[in-house]
């Protein structure tokens, strides 16, 4: 029973860690392009999932025609972003860059709040069905249908960096955009494709995420917050350590929150998260880069 | 004002008068403003207004430091003023302490726990902080809210003292309210002072360039964590005057919306100078009572406000009103002082031929790439040595292993007969080894007199012991390469040429035993470079002992004593010019086929 219990845990664990590498990629993404780390990353994910709440709940649309027009919403604010937030200071160094995404997500954050209140919404699990018993261990359908999605992502996202032009023509914008840019390369319009796609990327995430938990305006940087503990976890920077760090993070959160203190569950990741700055700030999967002289 | 020190460097001898009368009138608006509460009548709610912005200021002041000084991403100065607010409550409340007491192990707390953060975070690039203080926020708030039994939980604390001083009680708001700005004029000056210090100079370095920074001699590390550590003891200080302010907090007062209203108070009214800070929380206090229809949106406009700013207004509005200021007022030049400047190669005393640098089967490998392999030269003491080679042949990689920047992948560096192999580029620094870069890195925000005062400021620099020492031997290293009159401009309002000038003067004050050009000749036009010429000769005429790296081969043939060419990583010849440049080996490499070569 022991046994069955930890199992458990462990499926959980890493259903929830999977949305916590789903928005860590989209870091890992965005920081390999832009050198910044998007503080607003996590927003994205919220913006998704309040979107699902207002075309489900609000205007009664079906999931699926709820889920294209999101994502398509999604793609058009990560244009939005890039204008707004990223581009007028592209050439300021990091640190004007991250105080702007830290200004973004406090607007998008209490933007939401004006408009819809702090009441916490729910929303209907996507699949029909309640999910599946293998032994002791009850496999909900929610956390499969998460588990599957980041799989697909994954692969995509890997045959697409390193299979199709386009997606070395970002590799090679993130590496260098300075050769970038002498060999031809349109950096600005690069990098405008990362920030959509990570917008996107957030917004499935939200999308998946909605119906596990209550969707709130402060479920995007509570998320983006150990998405950025796994991504240092996995080894910043490096994309199979974004996606290893969010499930071990995933999974030593449910199990920390199952046997140490649920009050104190949010305090894992953190606590996790500056053992491997102490002891291993490269991480799991990094290396250390040293800075062009 | 607090702070309205000019950014230039106090000029020695000149404007005497005027600091006099700014240090008067600075007294008097403090005195004035301290002694208004207690005279003035006022109401309760606006007496609590001033005291939060009294209060509030103290905590953004640590913000100036860490933000606007340093350069580094505080995200939880609520935390820390939390911890100051709360030891103050438990103490005073639950352990029935006097106020000091309490008032002290607050500031000692918050400063413990921003050292800690700051050690095990620091070594990393600025995310790491900014995420790693959201945690600690977090995890704090957590702590506030759970730990029943000593916080009391979400109900929070009633009934926090105020103190007594010799029986003079501080129990009247107005009497209290003065206190607190009494402590935050203090504070205030003393942060503004620390600006033109050599800590705050440091950490304006690090700030603008941290590479650099390392280079000209400055434990960035450890820089970075005293910048740190001063932010959460100011916001402890803060936090613990609020707390005796209001006589009752809960956790919900230091949240991580709590912190980034902070930060938005220090960047609205400009991070770099405490100035900004004491307008920046002023304007946040009292703008939501003026705007209260925006009550439930006003951290939205917040949001939105610090996009703004960073876009349009990044200096807040204190560096705007500075600017303005600049532009109406000119700054009138007073000519270049006449004191004589100190002899440039006082360190230089004139030795044998034995050698200062010993660089023993050296190499560097990028994973496969060897882009150093096993090279081996040595530098003789007073001589000019050129390292060449044609571009990737390894001489930056090489230059940046002996100035500290990569580890070696094997190999030995010996300096003066010490191996140096281990030492961090500001430990090499404070040995006597000086160099500047290819790709220029001043500290760009500051003036050309600030940039080779911090450069004389290197530890180990015995003519800079004395307080003048460094700016004399700036002002002295200025004069030499001929940029003294342009010494209050910024450095990046200066030509291309005179930023490889003002490079080579800042590694100049530092008396440099060894001095690394990193390609002094990229970029410059011919003029230009046959300035430099006679600018190098200049500086080999007085003994100083120089590492060279350039492609050109003129420039190198007329100033050295010895060249060693790299090709591919390896030396391929190392000897006088004239053998050297006769070597076919050297020929093929530069020019691919020997018979093309016309000799000089």
């Amino acid at each position: 029973m022991r046994m069955g219990i930890a199992l458990q845990l462990v499926f959980t664990g890493l259903g929830i860690g999977s949305i916590y590498a789903l928005i860590a990629l989209g870091f890992v993404l965005i920081y390999r392009a832009t050198n910044v780390v998007n503080f607003a990353q996590g927003d994205f994910a919220m913006l998704g999932a309040f979107s699902m709440v207002v075309l489900c709940i609000g205007f009664q649309l079906p999931y699926w025609l709820a889920i294209l027009i999101t994502l398509a919403a999604m793609l058009v604010f990560g244009v939005l972003f890039n204008f707004a937030v990223y581009y007028p200071l592209r050439n300021r160094g990091f640190q004007p860059v991250i105080i702007s995404t830290i200004g973004a997500s406090i607007l998008l954050e209490n933007g939401v709040l004006a408009a819809y209140g702090p009441q916490p919404q729910t929303l209907p699990a996507l699949l029909p069905f309640q999910g599946l018993s293998i032994g002791p261990v009850f496999l909900d359908s929610q956390y499969l249908l998460i588990l599957a999605v980041t799989v697909v992502m994954v692969t995509l996202q890997y045959l697409f960096f390193e299979h199709t032009l386009l997606g070395k023509k970002m590799q090679a914008t993130s590496q260098d955009k300075e050769m970038a840019s002498l060999l031809g390369i349109p950096v600005a319009r690069m990098t405008m494709l990362t920030f959509v796609y990570s917008s996107a990327l957030g917004g499935l995430a939200g999308i998946l995420v909605a119906p596990i938990l209550f969707v709130s305006v402060g479920m995007g940087s509570s998320i983006a917050l150990k998405a950025f503990a796994a991504s240092i976890v996995g080894g910043f920077g490096n994309a199979t350590g974004a996606i290893v760090g969010g499930l071990a993070l995933g999974v030593v959160e449910t199990f920390g929150a199952a046997y140490i203190s649920v009050p104190y569950k949010d305090a894992f990741a953190f606590i996790l998260l500056i053992l491997f700055l102490l002891f291993r700030p490269q991480g799991l999967f990094g290396e250390k880069v040293a800075e062009k002289a | 004002m607090i702070g309205s020190t000019p950014n230039a460097v106090r000029k020695p001898g000149t404007g005497r008068r005027t600091n006099h009368g700014r240090g008067l009138l600075i007294f008097g608006t403090a005195a004035a403003t301290v002694v208004a509460p207690l005279l003035l009548p006022m109401t309760a709610y606006y007496l609590n207004l001033l005291m939060q912005a009294s209060t509030y200021a103290v905590a953004v002041l640590g913000l100036t430091i860490v933000l606007g000084y340093a350069g580094q991403i505080n995200l939880a100065q609520a935390a820390f003023f939390g911890l100051g607010a709360y030891s103050v409550a438990i103490g005073t409340v639950s352990l029935q302490l006097p106020f000091w007491p309490a008032l002290f192990a607050g500031i000692v707390i918050a400063s413990v726990a921003g050292l800690i953060l700051g050690l095990t975070s620091l070594r990393l690039s600025g995310h790491y902080l900014a995420m790693v203080t959201i945690s600690f926020q977090q995890i704090l708030t957590l702590v506030l809210t759970n730990w029943v039994s000593v916080t009391r939980g979400p109900d929070g604390i009633p009934g926090i003292a105020r103190p007594v001083v010799f029986g003079f009680s501080f129990a009247d708001s107005g009497r209290y309210l003065a206190f607190c700005v009494g402590v935050l004029w203090i504070v205030g000056i003393c942060v503004g002072r620390l600006k033109h210090t050599k800590l705050g100079r440091a950490m304006q370095a690090v700030r603008d360039n941290e590479l650099a920074a390392g280079v000209v001699g400055i434990d960035t590390y450890r820089t970075k964590v005293i910048a740190f550590t001063l932010c959460a003891l100011l916001g402890g200080l803060g936090g613990g005057l609020f707390a005796g302010g209001f006589t009752y907090i809960s956790p919900d007062q230091f949240s991580f919306a709590e912190s980034v209203v902070f930060l938005t108070m220090a960047l609205l009214g400009g991070v770099r100078s405490p100035g900004g800070a004491a307008i920046g929380t002023a304007l946040l206090i009292l703008l939501p009572e003026w705007l209260r229809f925006l009550k439930t949106t006003y951290l939205a406009v917040y949001g939105g406000a610090v996009i703004l700013i960073m876009v349009f207004m990044p200096e807040g509005i204190w560096g705007f009103l500075e600017r303005l200021r600049k532009l109406l007022w000119h700054p009138v030049m007073p000519p270049v002082d006449q004191a004589e400047p100190l002899p440039l190669a006082t360190l230089v005393a004139p030795k044998d031929d034995s050698t200062i640098l010993d660089v023993n089967q050296l190499s560097k490998h990028f994973g496969g790439l060897k882009a150093i392999d096993e090279v081996e030269f040595s530098v003789g003491h007073n001589t000019v040595h050129a390292l060449v080679g044609p571009n990737g042949s390894g001489k930056t990689t090489l230059l940046n292993v002996l100035s500290g920047i990569y580890r070696p992948t094997k190999g030995r560096l010996m300096f003066e007969g010490q191996p140096i192999t281990r030492l961090l580029p500001h430990e090499r620094t404070g040995r006597g080894i000086c160099r500047t870069f290819q790709n220029i890195r001043l500290f760009a925000s500051m003036s050309v007199l600030e940039n080779t005062v911090i450069g004389a400021e290197r530890p180990g620099n015995e003519v800079a012991v004395d307080p003048s020492g460094p700016e004399q031997r700036a002002l002295a290293a200025l004069k030499f390469v001929g940029l003294a009159e342009l010494r209050d401009q910024a450095v990046h309002s200066l030509s291309y040429g005179h930023q490889r000038l003002a490079e080579i003067a800042r590694a100049l004050a530092g008396s440099p035993k060894l001095l690394l050009l990193d390609e002094p000749g990229a970029g410059l036009n011919t003029v230009e470079k046959e300035e430099l010429v006679q600018l190098l000769k200049r500086l080999k005429g007085h003994g100083l002992t120089i590492l060279i790296i350039d492609h050109d081969m003129s420039l190198v043939e007329q100033v050295a004593d010895r060249i060693t060419v790299l090709n591919f990583g390896r030396r391929i010849a190392d000897g006088p010019p004239g053998e050297v440049l006769r070597n076919p080996e050297v020929i093929t490499a530069y020019l691919g086929n020997a018979t093309t070569y016309v000799a000089p």
